[in-house]
Order: C-alpha cells, then sequence, then structure tokens
C-alpha cells in the first residue's frame, strides 16, 4: 500500500513528506517507544498518540518510512525538522487510534507481527 | 576500510537530542556499506543505550570503534549505577520516572533488547560511581 493512499484512506494532513513511492506491508500501533524499539521486525509504519521528537528518533532507528499521529495531535517543528532531514513522512488524523488500525486492517494493511 | 574510532559526548538532561549519536553512527554505518541487519541491531542496542544514558545518568561519553569484522561501542557515564543488574536485565522492570513514560520510554524493555540485538554484552556498574556498557555486533553472523 502506498503512503498517499493510506492518508487518503485515514482522512490525513501530510506535514512532512518522505519517498511516497515506498511499498507499505504492514503496521504498528503504540505510544510506547520502548515497545517499538522491542517489537517492530519489519518496516512497519507507525501510528501513535505521542509527540515528541523521540517518536521520529526512533521511527530512523526502526527503518520506520512513515509515522500517522492519532486523535489530531500536531507534530511539533523539531519533529517535522528531524524526518524532513530524514526522509520520514508525517501526518496526523482526527481518527483514534483503533479506528485508524481498523481501518487500514480492513484495506488489507497486516499487523507487523514480528517474524 | 580500515579501523574506524568515534567518539561522543551525550548531553545531560536534554531528552528532544537524546538519540542524536545513534542516528549519526546508524548512517554512517549505512554508508560504510554494513549490511541492514547489523545496521538495524545497532541503531536498536545504540539508541536505547543512549536513551537510558538520558535518562537514568545525566548522558556521558559513547565511543565505537567499527572493523569489517566487527563493530564495538562503549557507554560510559558516570551516573547513579545499577543497583540490582538481573532485575534490570529482567523485561517490564524499570526505575524510570511517570515523566519519562509519559514520553514513551521506560517499559523495562532496554537491557534486555540491547542484550537480544547484539553478539556481546558486558555491564560494568558501581552504586554511586558509574555504569560502563559494552556491547559488540559480529558482522560475519
Amino acid at each position: 500500500m502506498k503512503i498517499s493512499e493510506i492518508a487518503r484512506l485515514v482522512d490525513a494532513n501530510i506535514y512532512c513528506k518522505g519517498n511516497e513511492d515506498t511499498d507499505i506491508r504492514c503496521a504498528f500501533a503504540c505510544d510506547m517507544m520502548s515497545d517499538v524499539l522491542a517489537y517492530v521486525k519489519n518496516q512497519a509504519i507507525l501510528v501513535t498518540g505521542l509527540v515528541n521528537p523521540q517518536v521520529i528518533r526512533t521511527a530512523e532507528m526502526m527503518d520506520i518510512p512513515c509515522v500517522i499521529i492519532v486523535r489530531g495531535k500536531e507534530p511539533t517543528p523539531l519533529m517535522l525538522e528531524i524526518a524532513a532531514d530524514r526522509g520520514i513522512t508525517v501526518m496526523n488524523t482526527k481518527l483514534r487510534m483503533y479506528s485508524v488500525c481498523g481501518i487500514l486492517y480492513n484495506h488489507g494493511l497486516p499487523a507487523d507481527e514480528g517474524e | 576500510m580500515g579501523a574506524l574510532h568515534l567518539e561522543y559526548t551525550v548531553a545531560p538532561d536534554d531528552f528532544s537530542r537524546a538519540g542524536e549519536v545513534s542516528g549519526i553512527v546508524k548512517r554512517t554505518l549505512k554508508d560504510l556499506g554494513f549490511p541492514p541487519a547489523v545496521v538495524r541491531r545497532t541503531a536498536i542496542a545504540m539508541y536505547e543505550a543512549e536513551i537510558n544514558m538520558v535518562i537514568h545518568a545525566n548522558g556521558g561519553k559513547i565511543t565505537a570503534d567499527i572493523t569489517p569484522e566487527e563493530i564495538m561501542i562503549v557507554f560510559a557515564d558516570q551516573g547513579p549505577g545499577i543497583p540490582d543488574i538481573d532485575l534490570a536485565m529482567q523485561e517490564g522492570w524499570s526505575t524510570a520516572s511517570e515523566d519519562i513514560r509519559d514520553m514513551g520510554f521506560g517499559a523495562g524493555m532496554g537491557l534486555p533488547n540491547i542484550q537480544k540485538s547484539t553478539d556481546y554484552m558486558d555491564v560494568q556498574t558501581t552504586v554511586g560511581v558509574g555504569t560502563t556498557i559494552t556491547i559488540k555486533i559480529f558482522v560475519t553472523q
């Protein structure tokens, strides 16, 4: 699934564009970056309600190409600065985490279930 | 490629910058052409250790020694030390404050995840003196 298609499905505003042609195969939803570091095994997108620079740094470490911020929260200027430099797409949606997960799952984007 | 020696200082109490060094080393390894799995395992272990340094130890020093066969990274701090290393190695055990948890860390996965991501990990710690963690990632594996 393309990032532009994901943005359309969850009615998201894109704040920062990375490589839009990246093919997204799975997703991981979490507010704990510790768990993202421990459990993400594939190049998933990240669905999160957390807004601080460590969200983007975590994405960078885990080769996560796209972060969707839920519940209408806005990314901070520093988040967008780092994301732009690292080529990570950042978008937000007014939808809640469960809704975003449900919509993307229904359209064929599975969970990152590890190995 | 010969041997590469890198040294960095991690600033204390600057949570917004925690992870900068890990990012620099990750990009260096990628540019040097190390296999993606090696780059990723190193990045995860480094970032966990760097976050720990900022959260628990007022920053510290990171040195990286990189050869085609092995990546060795040493994290040295002068923080409070770890009173019970066996407890600290248990998944889910953490002394992080509520503020740290609000920022998305302190799930008690740090040290276990460093161990899982590396081929060698050594923790030397003395309460009141500091902690030195040495990790190695073997490139041939």
